[in-house]
């Protein structure tokens, strides 16, 4: 019983602590790396700092595990139970002070802060960099496809399909505007209105992933159940094919050069911006006529809901975000081929929307950055990895069929309050 | 003319595939009103099976025995080890989530497609293996059409399993126990048919229709890799639909349509554009009949 409640005291520190004692927590751990991780991971026989918290080193050489293991807890958990066990006064005061701000004013204030962190964090290496990217975007994903599958209640399966559109849009707007490459020729732009430039690419990839989102929900929202499931994958299929037919955009052999635009700020802003965009929509009239249409369509209809209207707006707005994670992720990688956009990828936006949770926004964050950190993380393992995550997900589609966190809404307010005795 | 007959008959050949595998996409349909996404990865592991039966049998016998009757035993001994791993399939991952959404049961299949996909990677590699060459290949000149002793095979096995299937389910009890499921599950189980025989039964016989297309495939285009089971699983899937949902003679038919409209297109078109045109078609039938050639219309409480 003793190292139970010694434990449970242990968490009690933790359980006092705001959102800002964390972020305070996490900014020590990343300073102290970023000044002395060197240093602390030569000391305990590291090759160089961990890139994923240990877990590469840890699967790829077994001997470094205690090493890699001490390097955690020294660099992370130390500074975190720190400021738990000293700080949680102090940071409690300061976190209700800035509580009394209006909501919009600390809500950026806190993403600031965040960003601060995540760009020292990611400073390291440029593993860690687009690695924290590429989470980003299938926030982004995770979310606009909850959006359809989780709020709207329908299975579609034309999400890479949008994606694709989105990125070869934005992409095909950015080589002709600001880049020199071979299948566009020179740049029309000057270099230095790219960064400008590259919002309008990225929503007119969205825009039309959008318009490409009604060719599938045009003729499959006439009926219920699994047609949109059937529709979406041909349509996913059709855009795949086309582009590869396409030797204007590089047919199959993909297309590349894309200048470096999607940086780690910019990619950050996206996020945070779809975060909120897709909160409120979801929270909105319409994103409660969906779940209302999901519920029971009829009843919805009696209660003057236009059903079709709404489900169409919420396929196209979904699309609409499918399409700009596209753009970004084109520009992420700086090269794209339509084998990129296939059943694999979307086998991965579907783990990633079901582990997180239906319904729910703060489920589809946890899922897509679980999911991302465990497939880089388990990357060691090579194949086994392909079997590991499966299984995982079909454990969890047993005991959980809606996903770890679903049905709860994102509430910033309460995520962000203050802490501790009233 | 002749170029019409030759290309008439590799769409018979190519659409025997597609019809084997969308039957039991539709069955499984039929009984459990779900899509085993995983189907097209275990006709990928029949072929494998098949594959490995054909070996030993060929270590076995050496050049004894006939090349038709290890090709035969080779589909019999594959269809039901294969039938097996459908009965495990259902039994692990369909059987749990017999209650929960059907969303959910759709994940669960696309997660098996990738283990089944996964193991057979850990076991043979990515790269391609050669389908050990069964039978000799023959070919006849009938006025200008080249025909293949091969393709005569591959159709008559294929419209011989259909036929068994379809007397299966029309004359037997058994059969008539699963039209029964398929017409309604919560009160045939008051009956005393147990949904826990019938399903398994069903996701047997898919399975092993599967396997023999893989087998047969393995015969046409003596290459296995591990992402056939994506190619044509998928598409089997799309035949399957478009036959409308759970009809069996829907998805056979459906099946030899689609192998038409690929082939046909590749005649006429560049082959690249190929799934473009297909899809697009099959895009434009599902618009005008959502339900498919056979298929019910559902009511709308129905979802996934």
């Amino acid at each position: 019983m003793k190292p139970i409640i010694r434990f449970k005291k242990f968490f009690r520190f933790f359980s006092a602590m705001p959102a800002l004692g964390w972020l305070f927590g996490f900014l020590t751990a990343v300073i102290i790396e970023y000044l002395i991780g060197d240093n602390i991971a030569w000391m305990l026989g590291l090759p160089k700092i961990p890139a994923l918290f240990g877990f590469l080193i840890m699967l790829k050489k077994p001997l470094l595990i205690p090493g890699a293991s001490a390097y955690i807890i020294i660099v992370y958990l130390l500074p975190l139970t720190l400021t738990a066990r000293f700080c949680s006064g102090t940071i409690n005061k300061i976190a209700a002070k800035l509580y009394k701000l209006p909501t919009p004013v600390y809500t950026v204030l806190y993403l600031i802060f965040l960003y601060i962190i995540i760009d020292i964090w990611a400073g390291i290496s440029d593993y860690r960099i687009v690695t924290i990217k590429l989470t980003f975007i299938a926030i982004i994903l995770t979310l606009s496809l909850n959006v359809i599958n989780g709020y709207m209640g329908e299975f579609s399966c034309s999400h890479t399909g949008f994606m694709a559109l989105g990125a070869y849009t934005a992409s095909t707007v950015t080589l002709i505007l600001c880049a020199n490459d071979k299948l566009f020729g020179e740049a029309l732009l000057p270099s230095y209105l790219a960064p400008f430039l590259f919002p309008i690419a990225l929503i007119a990839g969205g825009i039309i992933a959008a318009i490409g989102s009604l060719l599938v929900a045009i003729p499959s929202f006439r009926t219920r159940g699994d047609y949109l499931a059937i529709i979406s994958l041909a349509f996913m299929f059709i855009v795949k094919s086309l582009i590869e037919n396409l030797e204007v955009l590089g047919g199959a052999r993909g297309m590349g050069s894309q200048p470096h635009l999607a940086n780690l700020p910019t990619v950050f802003i996206w996020t945070a911006l779809s975060i909120w965009i897709i909160n409120n929509f979801v929270t909105s009239i319409i994103g409660k006529a969906t779940n209302a249409v999901r519920d029971n369509e009829t009843a919805a209809n009696a209660m003057t809901v236009n059903t079709r209207k709404t489900k169409i707006v919420t396929f196209m707005f979904a699309a609409f975000w499918a399409g700009i994670a596209g753009g970004l992720f084109a520009h992420v990688l700086c090269y794209v081929n339509p084998g990129t956009f296939g059943i694999k990828k979307l086998a991965e936006i579907f783990t990633m929307v079901y582990f997180g949770g239906l319904n729910s926004v703060v489920g589809s964050i946890i899922g897509a950055i679980s999911f991302n950190l465990a497939s880089e993380a388990l990357r060691p393992l090579e194949l086994f990895k392909w079997i590991i995550i499966p299984v995982i997900m079909i454990l969890i589609m047993i005991y959980k069929p809606t996903g770890l966190v679903a049905f709860k809404e994102f509430n910033i307010k309460k995520i962000l309050a203050p802490k501790g005795d009233k | 003319m002749e170029y019409f007959l030759q290309n008439f008959i590799n769409a018979l050949q190519w659409g025997s595939f597609y019809a084997l595998i969308a039957l039991g996409y539709s069955m499984v349909y039929s009984i459990l009103m779900l899509f085993n996404f995983a189907h097209g990865d275990i006709f990928m592991i029949g072929a494998y099976i098949g594959f490995c039966i054909a070996s030993l049998f060929i270590l076995l016998f050496g050049g004894a025995a006939p090349g038709w009757l290890v090709l035969i035993l080779t589909i019999i001994v594959s269809m039901f080890l294969t039938s097996l791993l459908g009965v495990l399939i259902e039994k692990i991952g369909y059987r749990p989530l017999r209650n929960a959404p059907r969303a959910s049961a759709a994940i669960t299949g696309l997660m098996i497609g990738i283990i089944l996909e996964t193991s057979n990677i850990a076991i043979f590699g990515t790269k391609r293996i050669a389908f050990p060459q069964l039978v000799e290949t023959v070919t006849y000149n009938i006025s200008g059409v080249f025909i293949t002793n091969k393709k005569i095979i591959i159709v008559a096995i294929s419209l011989f399993l259909m036929a068994g299937l379809h007397f299966f389910i029309e004359k037997t009890k058994w059969g008539m126990a699963m039209r029964a499921m398929s017409y309604d599950f919560l009160t045939v189980p008051l009956m005393g048919i147990s949904l826990n025989v019938i399903a398994p039964l069903t996701f047997a016989i898919g399975s092993a229709l599967a396997a023999a297309a893989g087998i047969l495939y393995g015969l046409a285009y003596p290459v296995l890799d591990p992402y056939m089971g994506i190619l044509l699983g998928w598409k089997a899937f799309v035949a399957a639909i478009l036959g409308g949902r759970g009809s069996i003679l829907g998805a056979a038919l459906a099946g030899f349509l689609l192998g038409f409209i690929e082939i046909f297109t590749a005649m006429i078109f560049p082959s690249t554009l190929r799934d473009l045109i297909a899809y697009s078609i099959i895009l434009i039938i599902l618009t005008v009949r959502p339900h498919g050639f056979f298929g019910k219309a559902h009511s709308s409480s129905l979802r996934l």
